[in-house]
């Protein structure tokens, strides 16, 4: 989909709920037609909030959000939901269970003619790869079974956004990201604009166009999984998103920064940082190669196996610690001595002791 | 509660959803009058102490207030000791043991349940009184006459005793049975792993954690006891409630029975809150979430026939030998009194259980809704005091109706009559509303717990989802809610439909002129001594009662733990 008409919109949204502290203060993003967007962050940072109110769910005490260039809620309006045209998967699933899945994937659909229904029902059905399950009821059906038909349901009658609460939320996690491309797929098949709410990176990594992490009721940094990690905005989006180390040191000037490991030079500083000022440099376990001839040295304090490689804690001279990642073998033992170079072109330069909270 | 709803006015802010607000006031509106209205017969009774004694109320407490206080308090000391010896034994064994006929004690033991206690009293009386079938046999047998013998007189004290513990003992049986089965045969097998045996198992383990449901159980017991009218008239036990009626009826006070009926309902409260304490305390007394299926030990021999015997005494001393009673009187007076008299009387029992199961299920739909849709403090509050009328005794809430229903009345009537020349008549309390009313005070916790759980078994995500698929509200109700809701409404109307059929003393006391029930008729027959006559009448209420039963034993059969 490379469309870029807006679907959905959302300026400056605050919500609150009654006698409360403001659960989501000032959110913006355009998610365009046939994207597939998603909210991560920790539990209590607003994300289900902002899913519900998107959804009508909840009102909104400020700002406004757009579906396809139409107000549905600001302060003084408020379409209901059932009137938004949009779609839901929840976490439970919530299938009807009085329904036989044919009639539940209908349920939205109930005022095409039968024929119409059938076909659809039948097209989804084998697009959720459930083709002969029609007839059955939602508790004869597997968890994972389940899903895709509360999937179906709510494509049924191609709403103009999904939306999915932690979809995969009750999954083994070994399926997750499985379960997660094989929703993706379907969702691309349909042409479906979709909005996952998810506390899970890999989950968001697996499934979405564009990442928005929110901390707190605030929309941290808004962009490809990519960016997040490897050019994370603030502390919290560095430390949320991936592993690394934010080792400590000082600017000393433009694009240089002194460290335990000496003078770091040709990495991406922010402008607007004065010089001398205390700055974190993020160094991701990528971006340590550990090999025998390496500039810097370290010892082993920690190691786990991953398969294809191990994960190490390296400690430095002065006792701070580096986060590496290499192949399984050569294999380093703990307590040995080793060198490494480091991989400076990734580099992230955060200002320190921020509240991390502070930037949008 | 008006200082919360102003409170609760002043404090919200100007919204930004003005119609929610609306519909959220509304809502509390309707049902903090809703909540008053119920609670007024307790609050009426409760007005009462504070004004000043009558010259009956003094004649009443040097009399025989004593009396009253003392048979209240051996009633249920008896009515304690009688459920639990006939409870517990069974609850363990139908729980733990395996012996021959154990599935069908399991659900069997409720049976006595279905019989009314003063259903049951009317039977012993007819059997062991000095002209029944026993005492004659054994003069007959022996030669003795009157007076050459004693033979324990069944209408007294003990009797009564007697008669609360065979229909109530199943209260007990039911909710120990089921803290036995809740607490994961894990803690017991940890117990016989340090050494314990079966008995000093159940004894040292078992029983402590099973205590709060045991004292639930036996507070629900005792409730009964304390509610009951027919019993201890026909026996002539003097108790509050006997009191009270003759109070208002044969003295014509009705400031000293609404006195004594306050005096009963301190009673009622001690056992609410004993009740709710230990339901409290029962959560802490929850071991495990782990079940492992429940492996029974084969009882054989001589044990096998005690579990037989310790399960079979109360079933058929408390059902089999009253149901057999009725049986016969019934077979015996059927060809004289199965006439369109008797017709009569059984559509006017259906027809006012029906309304009151159905205006019951109305009341409790909407407090069930009003607390989903806006849960809020005062909503919670309202559906608490709505669900508190089935503690209180049926003779209490009448008093309680008739006294603030018949004020009313006379004031129309004045009103009428000053204006329009023209009396209009006992319109509230002289009709068919005030009983329905009567009942909905009473029984609405009933359907009001069933409606309750039936909605808390739908998850709020099916009201969203129904909604993201294009249903409005009440569409979500309609198309989702009553469909699932199915099964729970008709429960609640079929469990309030039985207790209105064998509710006595408040159709007594406020029934319209000339209006008979089955539970009334079996009353007037056995205060007539003309017990035969009451079995027709009385056998009608058993076979209805039987019906929930059945209900309860398949929910219980399917819920038990260790079985997936």
């Amino acid at each position: 989909m490379t469309t870029s008409t807006q679907a959905l919109t959302l300026e400056q949204l605050y919500i609150q709920y009654a006698h409360q502290q403001t659960v989501i203060h000032g959110i913006s993003l355009v998610v365009n037609e046939g994207e597939i967007a998603c909210l991560l962050g920790p539990s209590g940072c607003g994300k289900t909030t902002l899913l519900r109110a998107i959804a009508g769910f909840e009102p909104v005490q400020a700002g406004c959000i757009s579906l396809q260039a139409r107000v549905i809620s600001s302060p003084s309006v408020h379409i209901p939901t059932e009137k938004r045209s949009i779609g839901m998967v929840f976490q439970d699933y919530a299938l009807f269970p009085h329904l036989s899945i044919a009639a539940n994937i209908a349920f939205g659909i109930r005022r095409l003619p039968k024929k119409v229904q059938r076909q659809r029902v039948t097209e989804l059905l084998k697009l959720v790869n459930l083709p002969d399950y029609g007839q059955r009821y939602p508790h004869e059906l597997s968890g994972g079974q389940q899903q895709r038909i509360a999937l179906a349901r709510a494509l049924a009658p191609r709403p103009h956004l999904l939306l999915l609460d932690e979809p995969f939320g009750s999954q083994d996690v070994e399926l997750r990201e499985m379960l997660a491309r094989e929703v993706r797929s379907i969702l691309k098949r349909e042409g479906t604009t979709a909005i996952l709410v998810t506390h899970d990176q890999q989950e968001a990594f697996a499934m979405a166009d564009q990442i928005g992490v929110l901390q707190h009721g605030r929309l941290c940094q808004w962009g490809t999984g990519y960016e997040l990690y490897h050019q994370p905005i603030d502390t919290f989006v560095a430390e949320f998103i991936g592993q690394g180390t934010l080792l400590p040191g000082t600017l000393s000037i433009e694009h240089s920064v002194t460290t335990v490991l000496g003078t770091l030079t040709g990495l991406l500083t922010p402008s607007t940082q004065a010089t001398q000022s205390a700055v974190n440099v993020l160094i991701r376990p990528d971006d340590v190669r550990i090999h025998n001839a390496g500039a810097y040295s370290a010892t082993v304090v920690s190691r786990i196996f991953r398969g294809a490689a191990y994960l190490y804690t390296l400690e430095l001279v002065d006792g701070s610690r580096l986060i590496a990642l290499a192949r399984s073998h050569p294999t380093y033992a703990l307590g040995e001595a080793i060198t490494f170079d480091l991989d400076r072109t990734h580099f992230v330069v955060l200002p320190r002791d921020e509240p991390s909270n502070a930037l949008q | 509660m008006s200082n919360s709803l102003t409170l609760l006015l002043a404090s919200e802010q100007p919204s930004y959803w003005p119609r929610r607000r609306l519909t959220k006031l509304v809502w509390q509106g309707l049902l903090l009058c809703l909540g008053l209205l119920l609670a007024l017969p307790v609050l009426v009774v409760f007005a009462f102490v504070f004004v000043p004694a009558t010259e009956v109320w003094q004649h009443l407490a040097a009399t025989v207030l004593s009396d009253y206080l003392l048979n209240t308090v051996w009633l249920s000391l008896g009515v304690s000791v009688g459920v639990l010896a006939l409870g517990l034994p069974a609850a363990w064994l139908n729980s733990m043991c395996r012996f021959p006929g154990q599935g069908f004690f399991e659900g069997a033991l409720l049976l006595p349940l279905a019989v009314p206690a003063y259903i049951i009293a009317y039977t012993y009386t007819g059997m062991l009184d000095y002209a029944g079938p026993v005492q004659t046999l054994l003069r007959e047998l022996t030669g003795w006459s009157y007076g050459d013998y004693w033979f324990p007189p069944i209408r007294s004290l003990g009797g009564a005793i007697l008669m609360f513990s065979l229909v109530l003992f199943p209260y007990v049986y039911l909710l120990a049975r089921a803290a036995f089965l809740e607490q994961s045969i894990c803690v017991l097998e940890v117990s016989r792993t340090l050494g314990s045996s079966h008995w000093v198992s159940f004894v040292r383990v078992a029983l402590p954690l099973a205590r709060p449901a045991i004292i639930t159980g036996l507070s629900l017991a005792l409730m009964e006891t304390l509610a009951d009218f027919g019993t201890v008239q026909h026996f002539g036990v003097s108790t509050f409630t006997t009191g009270i009626f003759r109070t208002w009826f044969g003295l014509g006070d009705s400031a000293a029975a609404a006195q004594l009926a306050a005096l009963l309902m301190g009673f009622v409260f001690l056992l609410i809150l004993l009740e709710r304490w230990s339901r409290q305390r029962a959560r802490y007394h929850h071991t495990s979430n782990k079940y492992s299926r429940l492996p029974r030990y084969q009882l054989r021999g001589g044990k096998a026939v005690a579990a037989i015997v310790a399960c079979a005494l109360p079933l058929v001393l408390g059902f089999i030998i009253p149901m057999a009673q009725l049986l016969y009187w019934s077979y015996t007076t059927a060809s004289e009194r199965l006439t369109s008299d008797f017709f009569l009387l059984v559509s006017h029992s259906l027809g006012l259980a029906i309304a009151a199961a159905l205006s019951a299920l109305l009341l409790a739909l909407l407090l069930g809704y009003g607390k989903r849709l806006h849960d809020t403090l005062l909503i919670n509050g309202v559906t608490r005091i709505a669900a508190m009328g089935y503690a209180i005794p049926g003779l209490v809430i009448a008093i309680g109706t008739l006294i603030p229903f018949a004020w009313l009345d006379t004031q129309l009537n004045t009103w009428t009559l000053r204006y329009f020349e023209m009396r209009v008549g006992l319109v509230f309390s002289g009709t068919l509303f005030i009983l329905l009313f009567a009942y909905n005070v009473r029984f609405l916790a009933v359907s009001l717990q069933t409606v309750e759980a039936g909605l808390g078994k739908i998850q709020p995500t099916i009201d969203n989802a129904g909604r993201s698929l294009g249903l409005s509200a009440s569409g979500v109700l309609t198309r989702l809610h009553l469909p699932l809701m199915q099964g729970t409404l008709l429960t609640a109307i079929l469990l309030v439909f039985v207790d209105v059929l064998k509710e006595l003393p408040a159709t007594l006391v406020l029934r319209p002129f000339n209006f008979n029930t089955l539970a009334v008729r079996a009353y007037e027959m056995a205060s007539d001594e003309r017990l035969a006559d009451a079995g027709l009448p009385a056998l009608m209420i058993v076979l209805a009662g039987i019906v929930p039963v059945i209900l309860l034993s398949r929910t219980i059969g399917q819920s038990r733990a260790g079985n997936s």
